[in-house]
């Protein structure tokens, strides 16, 4: 594909870390990726919107306040809702192994957990867009 | 539905789809483009540029906030530089802009510069046209302001704010040494620092030396606070209505046209050379023998002009 992936990187809700975020932004750019950082404290209208408005092939968020099991169904009804069904949605962060059957089951496609290696984030991005 | 009659529609999806696509130059939506040409025009372009982290994002954030008011529509476009070399980017302008992304009256895309062919001044005039018949009646375009490429960009608009800092000394010599003359309304941003009052004067004797007919106005504001941002659209408007006056618009408008099509046919060559095998290898032996002084790059040039008309 001679077209960079684009990639919505976002921090839903009230959370402050954004370390996670910042490395995966900079991991996703080396890796060739057009990144757009939205910051942090986003509501999933605002992260579905701006999906959208940028055109993104992934929409990838960053949780550490374990407000997860919420924003992360929401944030894919959303898409869903605006017939945005073909961006890849995937999250990372501080997330409990036990959390994420129930993530997947609501629209996430893959969790990344602290200590995961950025290259296989970026694999898994480049397998799984859907155009 | 077609995504041509779905841009004429309003609709987002559509717009967004086509500006990606445009962007990677994609033949159908290129085709669309010329369909649809003539239905945009009717935005008023507002380019928004100055050094790296002078508030322009800041700024762009609150002068549409400003424009809503009126309830107009406003498209914005931010353009970030992409890495050499991954081609990646992080384009991070939002972040600023963040309450905008909420109002469905507003439509932010971020752009890489990408650096490719023709270089991004022609994917940022295309998303200005898909933003235009989208129905944006008001359009920023956010861009670094640095080098020539940059100031290519916001010769696709109607006003260009140029954003100045205290405290940068050297950065009014950069912006002296080329892109000055671009400035149709000058804003010093950060004003809540001190030597803005100084910044204002530098920029305004630096004015003092052009004898054209419009004296660009120079505004104080603080992009953070929300202050100045009225003047400074008045400021906009003011010199929108200065070029509305005799023909000047159409003039400017022609001149950005001039522009924008010969940086089409620059880049239409380069990229018959390049995307040519047997051609793009006489690109190759040619700059060799130009290196080795077998040939001198005049005569060379001109073999390869030759060679694709
Ligand atoms: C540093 C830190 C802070 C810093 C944050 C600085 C900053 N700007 O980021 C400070 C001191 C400010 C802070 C504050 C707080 N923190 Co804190 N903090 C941490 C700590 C120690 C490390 C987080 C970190 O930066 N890691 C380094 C980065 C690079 O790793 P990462 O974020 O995990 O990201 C990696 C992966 O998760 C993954 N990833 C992350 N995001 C994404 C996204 C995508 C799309 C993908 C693919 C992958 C991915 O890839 C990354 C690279 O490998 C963690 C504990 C821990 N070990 O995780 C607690 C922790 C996250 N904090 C915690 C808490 C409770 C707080 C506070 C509420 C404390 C308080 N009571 O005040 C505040 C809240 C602040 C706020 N406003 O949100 C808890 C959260 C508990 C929970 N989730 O239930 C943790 C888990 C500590 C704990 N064990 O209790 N914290
Ligand atoms: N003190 C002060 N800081 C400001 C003002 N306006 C913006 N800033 C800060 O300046 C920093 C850069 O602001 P941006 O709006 O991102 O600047 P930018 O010119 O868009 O930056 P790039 O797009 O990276 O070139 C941020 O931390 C802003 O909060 C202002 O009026 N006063
Ligand atoms: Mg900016």
């Amino acid at each position: 594909m001679d077209r960079p992936i684009r990639v919505l990187v976002s921090k839903p809700g009230l959370d402050g870390h954004d370390r996670g975020a910042k490395v995966i932004a900079r991991a996703l750019r080396d890796a060739g990726m057009e990144v757009i950082y939205t910051g942090l404290r986003q509501t999933p209208e605002q992260i579905t919107n701006a999906a959208i408005q940028e055109d993104v092939d992934c929409v990838a968020v960053s949780i550490l306040s374990g407000a997860h099991g919420t924003l992360i169904p929401k944030i894919a009804e959303l898409l869903r809702k605006e017939g945005a069904d073909d961006v890849l949605l995937v999250a990372g962060g501080v997330i409990p192994q036990e959390d994420i059957p129930f993530l997947k089951e609501h629209g996430v496609a893959e969790v990344f957990t602290p200590g995961t290696p950025t290259d296989v984030t970026i694999q898994f991005i480049r397998n799984n867009i859907k155009r | 539905m077609e995504l041509a009659e779905r841009l004429l529609m309003g609709d987002r999806r559509a717009a967004a789809r086509l500006i990606s696509m445009m962007e990677n130059k994609d033949p159908e939506a290129q085709e669309i483009m010329r369909q649809l040409y003539s239905q945009s025009g009717k935005a008023y372009v507002i380019g928004i540029t100055g050094p790296p982290g002078a508030g322009k994002s800041t700024l762009t954030d609150k002068l549409v906030k400003h424009v809503r008011k009126t309830g107009a529509k406003v498209g914005v476009i931010a353009v970030d530089p992409t890495s050499p070399f991954t081609g990646g980017a992080i384009l991070g302008d939002r972040v600023r802009m963040s309450d905008l992304a909420t109002d469905p009256g507003v439509f932010v895309r971020s752009m890489g510069a990408r650096g490719h062919l023709g270089g991004i001044s022609e994917a940022t005039s295309a998303a200005v046209k898909i933003l235009d018949i989208y129905g944006a009646e008001y359009i920023f375009i956010e861009t670094v302001g640095v080098g020539q490429s940059e100031v290519d960009i916001v010769k696709n608009s109607d006003t260009t704010v140029m954003v100045s800092v205290p405290g940068l000394g050297d950065d009014i010599q950069a912006i002296k040494a080329g892109v000055m003359e671009i400035g149709d309304v000058f804003a010093v941003n950060k004003a809540d620092r001190d030597g803005a009052n100084r910044t204002a004067r530098e920029i305004e004797m630096m004015l003092d030396f052009s004898h054209a007919d419009w004296r660009p106005p120079v505004k104080m504001v603080v992009a953070v606070d929300s202050k100045g941002i009225e003047e400074l659209f008045a400021a906009i408007e003011d010199h929108r209505h200065y070029m509305m006056e005799d023909g000047k618009f159409m003039l400017r408008r022609a001149e950005n046209a001039r522009n924008e099509l010969l940086e089409m046919v620059k880049s239409r060559i380069v990229e018959q050379l390049l995307n040519h095998d047997v051609k793009a290898e006489r690109v190759e032996q040619l700059a060799m023998d130009v290196a080795t002084r077998v040939v001198d790059p005049l005569t060379a040039a001109e073999e390869l002009i030759q060679s694709v008309l």
